[in-house]
């Protein structure tokens, strides 16, 4: 075991593949000679060189249109767009083609390709570099949707998200960048769709993603050390696909379910968990699910303003307990 | 116009004039039975007709070699017919039966036959200029000596796809060859009207430094020459071309318009220009025979009588198909 931060954790995934296959490529803006504006692909474009580690202009149609052309054509490609609300200006390439094309041709055609991306608050961005947009990707048929917490899922599930044969989005969380974590030696490669559970405990059960799992944790030891309550938490890890086997278990255990989630309230990823466990496994549950979410606003800027939005510990220990009475 | 003298001696040669000729009739005799069975109610949805443009789709496939990929529009029947689906394929996807080239599952404005190099019709504007230029970074890539063709509208110049797609294809240098089919009509609109340049392609490809170049788009020998220079061209690692075309529509924009925007004369002055009496006369003045041209067009239209009957009597498609192949293995399973 190695200690990474989840930046390095990017390179040591995408380097790790690279190696081991000469179709895959990567392509971003910024992510050769810069390593990257968050400095997660440094030493990429010395190790297998310009042609297959490229700089592109900002155009982010072109971008993930390439990759898409490349990957109906026998790459691999991964393609960096910097910024997850970048999304917005090619989403087209994403929805209509990427996400439909092997559908509407009747399985004529594969697109073996990652999009990673950085998302999420908290590093006083403004509302238009800080979105948590994995529910507008989740919400597509056709596409695969990953979010890691920590610096071993980022490397290992980056590793699968290149293997698997359908399209990913690889949502990173842009405030993880710098926390530190142990990445197993040698090759890592983690499955996709599966949940995690990080902690184990009777009395409820909460289900978290990429920043709010840390966030989760440390609630749940809050909760723990000074209420004497048991939590489980389950980082959900990957929302298509769902590991609802998981989640249902976990959520049968212990009778309660809070989702905790980065995303503005409508639509959120939790809204559908909370449909699942409410039409399949309703008379399991002790009391209504609660789900803890941004608020539904564009995000502020400002330190103290941005904190207050994004759910916190404070929040999320205080909805617990008012809501266990 | 070329003498008989010149018969076998010039540079395209009458096997190659005669495979262009049978490409156009196949391309305007299908599209022909496209409209009847829209008639018939056979065909729903919409259909993009490209009759008046078939001296594009046959010069650009006759010049392709197997192994190259088109990319192209909803109005993509002929180009993917060209580069030699079937007509059966073609003819069951629009009517929705289990013959069709996606088996129904994609439709008239998806048209797509991988073995055959037509990697798709993209029904979104500008959104498969980029996807061409990254099959052509495949092919830079892995050295393979491969050329993407992208085929689209004059509508298409003023997306931003088009800009972010000849720019980077250029600066990388991508084996790529852009087509614009300038049939003077963005939909409903006279391309003039919205657009600040004259040639809408044309006069945009020096500000990726790429030559201005037009064609006539109803000569099947210029659009075959135009083809090849450019093909020559990415094969040798030149980079792409971006190539204007000069054509006219004979039909509205899709089904439900009958075109009456268009001035009179402008409609009489383009039907005379028609591609396909026009090439038909070439190849008399060639010196090829009335015989072997009437032969050519009544094998089109038997083959596509054949294709109409095989299309007819195809079932529709399974229920099993509705969720199938969303995922590489086969199914579309989204949660355990």
């Amino acid at each position: 075991m190695a200690e990474l931060t989840y930046r390095d954790a990017v390179a040591a995934g995408i380097a790790q593949e690279m190696e081991r296959d000469e179709d895959v490529v990567f392509l971003g803006e910024d992510i050769a000679a810069a390593g990257g504006v968050f400095k997660a692909t440094v030493g990429l474009l010395d190790k297998f060189g310009p042609e297959r580690v490229r700089d592109t202009p900002i155009a982010e149609q072109a971008i993930l249109g390439a990759a898409m052309g490349a990957a109906m054509t026998g790459l691999r490609p991964i393609a960096e767009i910097m910024f997850s609300d970048f999304f917005a200006v090619c989403w087209d390439i994403v929805v209509n083609e990427i996400a439909k094309t092997r559908y509407m041709t009747n399985g004529q055609i594969n697109l073996p390709l990652v999009i990673r991306t950085a998302n999420g608050g908290g590093l006083r961005f403004g509302a238009q570099h800080s979105q948590s947009i994995e529910n507008w990707a989740m919400m597509i048929p056709g596409l695969k949707v990953v979010a890691p917490s920590s610096p071993a899922d980022v490397k290992g599930l980056l590793a699968a998200a290149i293997r698997d044969p359908d399209p990913v989005i690889f949502f990173e969380h842009k405030a993880l960048y710098p926390t530190k974590g142990e990445v197993p030696d040698g090759e890592h490669v983690e499955e996709l769709g599966k949940a995690k559970i990080l902690r184990d405990g009777d009395d409820l059960t909460i289900a978290a993603l990429a920043a709010m799992v840390p966030r989760a944790v440390e609630a749940a030891e809050r909760l723990k050390d000074e209420h004497g309550i048991e939590c489980t938490v389950v980082d959900i890890r990957s929302l298509v696909p769902l590991d609802t086997q998981t989640l249902f278990r976990e959520v049968s255990k212990t009778g309660r379910l809070f989702t905790v989630e980065e995303n503005p309230r409508l639509c959120g990823w939790g809204a559908e968990l909370s449909s699942l466990v409410s039409e399949e496994i309703f008379w399991e549950l002790d009391a209504p699910i609660v789900r803890i979410t941004t608020p539904h606003i564009p995000l502020p800027a400002a330190d103290q303003l941005e904190d207050l939005t994004i759910p916190s510990v404070d929040r999320i220990t205080d909805t617990i307990l008012k809501s266990l009475g | 116009m070329a003498k008989k003298t010149e018969k076998n001696n010039d540079d395209i040669g009458e096997d190659v004039r005669l495979a262009l000729y049978r490409s156009q009739q196949e391309v305007r005799q299908l599209e022909k039975r496209a409209y009847d069975l829209f008639l018939q109610n056979l065909i729903k949805g919409t259909s993009h007709l490209c009759i008046g443009q078939e001296a594009i789709a046959a010069g650009f496939a006759t010049a392709m070699k197997p192994g190259d990929w088109s990319f192209c529009t909803y109005r993509g029947h002929g180009h993917t017919l060209a580069r030699g689906a079937s007509m059966t394929g073609v003819l069951g996807e629009l009517m929705g039966r289990e013959c069709g080239l996606l088996a129904g599952k994609g439709g008239s404005m998806h048209l797509t036959d991988v073995e055959k190099g037509a990697m798709g019709s993209y029904a979104i504007i500008g959104a498969h200029l980029p996807i061409a230029m990254g099959a052509a970074w495949k092919a830079q890539y892995k050295k393979t000596g491969e050329v993407a063709v992208c085929f689209f509208g004059d509508g298409t110049t003023n997306i931003g796809a088009f800009h972010e797609a000849l720019s980077m294809s250029a600066t990388w240098k991508l084996p790529v060859v852009f087509v614009c089919e300038n049939n003077l009509y963005m939909e409903y609109t006279s391309i003039g009207d919205v657009t600040p340049v004259e040639h809408p392609a044309a006069d945009r490809a020096p500000a990726y430094g790429l030559p201005k170049i037009i064609v006539d788009g109803n000569d099947a020998d210029a659009v075959y020459r135009a083809a090849r220079t450019a093909f020559d061209l990415a094969r040798a690692g030149g980079g792409p071309s971006l190539i204007e075309a000069k054509t006219y529509r004979h039909h509205g924009h899709s089904r439900a318009d009958p075109g009456k925007y268009r001035p009179d004369d402008e409609v009489k002055a383009w039907m005379a220009r028609d591609p396909i009496p026009f090439y038909r006369q070439r190849l008399l003045d060639f010196g090829v025979s009335e015989a072997s041209i009437t032969a050519i067009e009544e094998e089109v239209a038997a083959a596509v009588n054949v294709a109409t009957e095989e299309a007819k009597a195809s079932p529709p498609p399974s229920q099993d198909l509705i969720l199938k192949d969303v995922w590489a293995d086969g199914g579309w399973a989204w949660r355990n």
